[in-house]
């Protein structure tokens, strides 16, 4: 028989999981999170408690085997939400506590579970780097600098303290539309925030409602010099789309129409 | 503001300044200071991308395109019958602020024609940078254009609010130069380079002892020469841009092929294609001899001028050079596992990695990504299956070339990401 255990969605739940994993001796285990535990004829469904302290002691010691590189790689892999992606971090889990010096581990690209890992890992790290990129504030009436976005991963943890670093001295929230969270700056910290989106800020017949004049001719200069600076004699469509595919292009102030 | 006068400046003056290709914001330590805007520490971001596939990293504007100069190359020549238009130092300013805050850019690449001396236009451009660093605490990066003859001093003291600065010698040889662009030396250049070279030196020497000196010219230099105007062979490019690399330590030297904006009968006709294919030989092997160990006098050299246009110059090398294949992927160290044909540097390193947990065979290979089709000639590895060691260069550019269409696509668009078809190209 095998075991498919569910945890609450969380990191520290997946960690926890793995806690349990190890403390049962466990095999043939297949990990997903609640919302998409589907209980099967053959498997013997265990929904697992998130505790903090386990989860806690399964990263030091991962840390201290494999390595804080390591670590960083597990949870952007984590991030990427990728179905079964779970299974494949407790494979290299369980491969660390098998090997005898795991430091460098996580590099054994002869394995095709790991270099699937390092795959994953850099596809995440490509969409945090678009989010760098591609996140468009939006000056609104109450002096709050907004930006929605839709990213393929959940990489908002990891874009924090980029934007923290960069924009200190203007209040600003950068909203994921489709995990509902965002991450709010106040002055002084950042902060994960949970709230209700009106459904029109998005709309170009409303932004007069919600946005500042300035705002509106800063988005035309620079929908302006987007223009400005094309080289028609060199166009090469499939490079572009390449660079800034077309999913992107709700958020992007460049790509709108004038309004 | 009047945004209509802002709106019609912009348009101009950027258009005005798009040809120059640099767009880097990396390699700064700038960091965010007093909690103020900006940070310029990180990697560099590409915001946006222009329709031809150029990252828009940077504001990238002239000051203004009045110039007495009169460079036949260049579309802001004085004899051009053009729009011209000046920004006002608070304009900038502005711009740069808020565009920066909406996350639009990492900062400012603030160049400009050549209004009444070098000096004068210099001083202008210092005090928009001064104005951002000093008044609007703004810690994003800023680049800035020296100008061929501004004088010592202000080339110092550019050198305190920029991150990078740059003087493009746009003609590789002397003699290009002096055909288009009569009025200005090779020395004009060099000048300003030199002296932004020295301090740079004596800056980081003094910050050694000294932890409060200020910082100057995190990002260094670079420069920018235009491919194909002038008739220059490969050979003439690479060898002045490793010359400028070594003298000045650039950072980087870039690669402009010509876009035809001139009936002047000493240049390419308007209508004739941008070399782009060459542009991107170019870089290729720029980057050998950044990141891939080759010296340059194995690439290009009396007997080969010019690169090969039909396939990279890595192969090109490997091709001339067979006795030194197959290269055994298991043993072989760094140095000459970079220089098999289809594997990049992110191979590389992946396979000095697998390889010590153990043998690495096609499998193995293919899976961390290298590209088969031209490294199965030239490598062999934990496998009994081998291609024959008894090919002739000829017989090896033919099966690479022709080794089925579809295969010829996958080589060009996995391992270089540049173009469609060989007529269609275009280089990042």
């Amino acid at each position: 028989m095998s075991h498919t255990l569910s945890y609450d969605n969380t990191f520290e739940g997946f960690l926890s999981t793995v806690f349990y994993v190890f403390e049962y001796k466990l095999s043939k285990v297949k990990i997903v999170k609640e919302e998409r535990f589907a209980q099967t004829f053959f498997d013997i469904p265990i929904i697992v408690e998130t505790e903090d302290e386990k989860a806690t002691r399964i990263w030091r010691w991962l840390a201290k085997e494999a390595g804080r590189g390591a670590c960083n790689d597990l949870y952007r892999a984590y991030l990427s939400e990728l179905e079964g992606i779970e299974d494949d971090l407790l494979y290299f889990i369980q491969a660390v506590a098998k090997t005898k010096d795991a430091k460098h581990l996580i590099k054994n690209f002869a394995d095709p579970t790991i270099l699937k890992i390092s795959k994953v890992v850099r596809k995440v790290g490509r969409e945090k780097h678009r989010m760098d990129a591609f996140v468009r504030f939006r000056e609104t009436k109450d002096g709050l600098y907004v930006a929605t976005v839709e990213p393929d991963f959940d990489v908002l943890p990891l874009i924090t303290s980029h934007f923290e670093k960069r924009y200190a001295d203007q209040k600003w929230l950068i909203y994921d539309l489709k995990r509902n969270y965002g991450i709010y700056y106040d002055l002084h910290k950042v902060e994960t925030v949970k709230m209700e989106m009106d459904k029109n800020v998005n709309k170009a017949s409303y932004s007069h409602l919600f946005f500042t004049e300035n705002e509106l001719a800063y988005q035309e200069l620079w929908q302006n010099y987007f223009k400005s600076v094309d080289i028609v004699s060199r166009r090469n469509t499939k490079l572009h789309l390449q660079h800034v595919p077309k999913r992107y292009w709700k958020y992007l102030s460049e790509k709108q129409p004038f309004s | 503001m009047n945004f209509d006068r802002i709106k019609e400046k912009l348009n101009i003056l950027a258009d005005a300044a798009k040809y120059d290709v640099s767009c880097s914001s990396s390699g700064s330590n700038r960091t965010n200071k007093d909690k103020g805007l900006g940070n310029a520490s990180g990697m560099g971001i590409c915001h946006t991308y222009t329709q031809d596939g150029r990252c828009v990293s940077l504001l990238k504007i002239l000051l203004t395109n009045h110039c007495i100069f009169d460079c036949a190359y260049c579309v802001t020549r004085k004899s051009n019958d053009i729009k011209r238009a000046a920004f006002k130092v608070q304009e900038v300013v502005d711009l740069t602020i808020n565009f920066y805050r909406r996350n639009y850019i990492e900062g400012l690449f603030l160049s400009s024609g050549i209004f009444k001396n070098p000096d004068y236009t210099m001083e202008r451009l210092i005090q928009v940078a001064k104005k951002l660093r000093e008044e609007e605490n703004f810690n994003g990066y800023i680049h800035l254009k020296s100008i061929p003859g501004a004088s010592d001093e202000l080339m110092r003291e550019a050198g305190l609010y920029a991150d990078r600065l740059s003087v493009n010698i746009e003609i590789p040889t002397k003699e290009g130069l002096k055909l288009l662009a009569p009025d200005k030396k090779r020395e004009d250049f060099t000048k300003p380079m030199q002296k932004i070279t020295n301090e740079i030196i004596q800056y980081k020497s003094e910050k050694k002892i000294i932890k409060s000196t200020p910082i100057y010219a995190p990002a260094g230099q670079s420069t920018q020469m235009i491919v194909g105007a002038s008739g220059e062979s490969d050979a003439a490019i690479m060898y002045t841009a490793a010359h400028f690399y070594k003298k000045f330590q650039l950072k980087r030297v870039y690669y402009s092929g010509y876009v035809p904006i001139s009936y002047d009968d000493r240049l390419p006709s308007i209508g004739t294609e941008v070399p782009v294919l060459r542009e991107n030989r170019l870089y290729q092997t720029n980057w050998l001899l950044r990141f891939y160990g080759f010296d340059i006098r194995e690439l290009l050299n009396k007997e080969h001028p010019n690169l090969d246009v039909d396939i990279d110059p890595k192969l090109g090398w490997a091709l001339r050079n067979l006795d030194q294949f197959p290269v055994d992927v298991n043993r072989a160290d760094k140095r000459m596992l970079a220089r098999i044909p289809g594997v990049g540097m992110r191979s590389v390193h992946k396979i000095l990695y697998a390889r010590k947990y153990r043998k690495l065979n096609w499998e193995h290979l293919k899976a961390i990504g290298i590209s088969m089709n031209r490294a199965k000639y030239f490598l062999v590895c934990d496998s009994s299956y081998f291609e024959s060691k008894d090919r002739t260069p000829e017989q090896l550019k033919d099966l690479i070339l022709h080794g089925g269409k579809s295969k010829f696509n996958n080589v060009y668009n996995g391992q270089l990401n540049l173009f469609e078809t060989p007529q269609t190209k275009r280089i990042a």
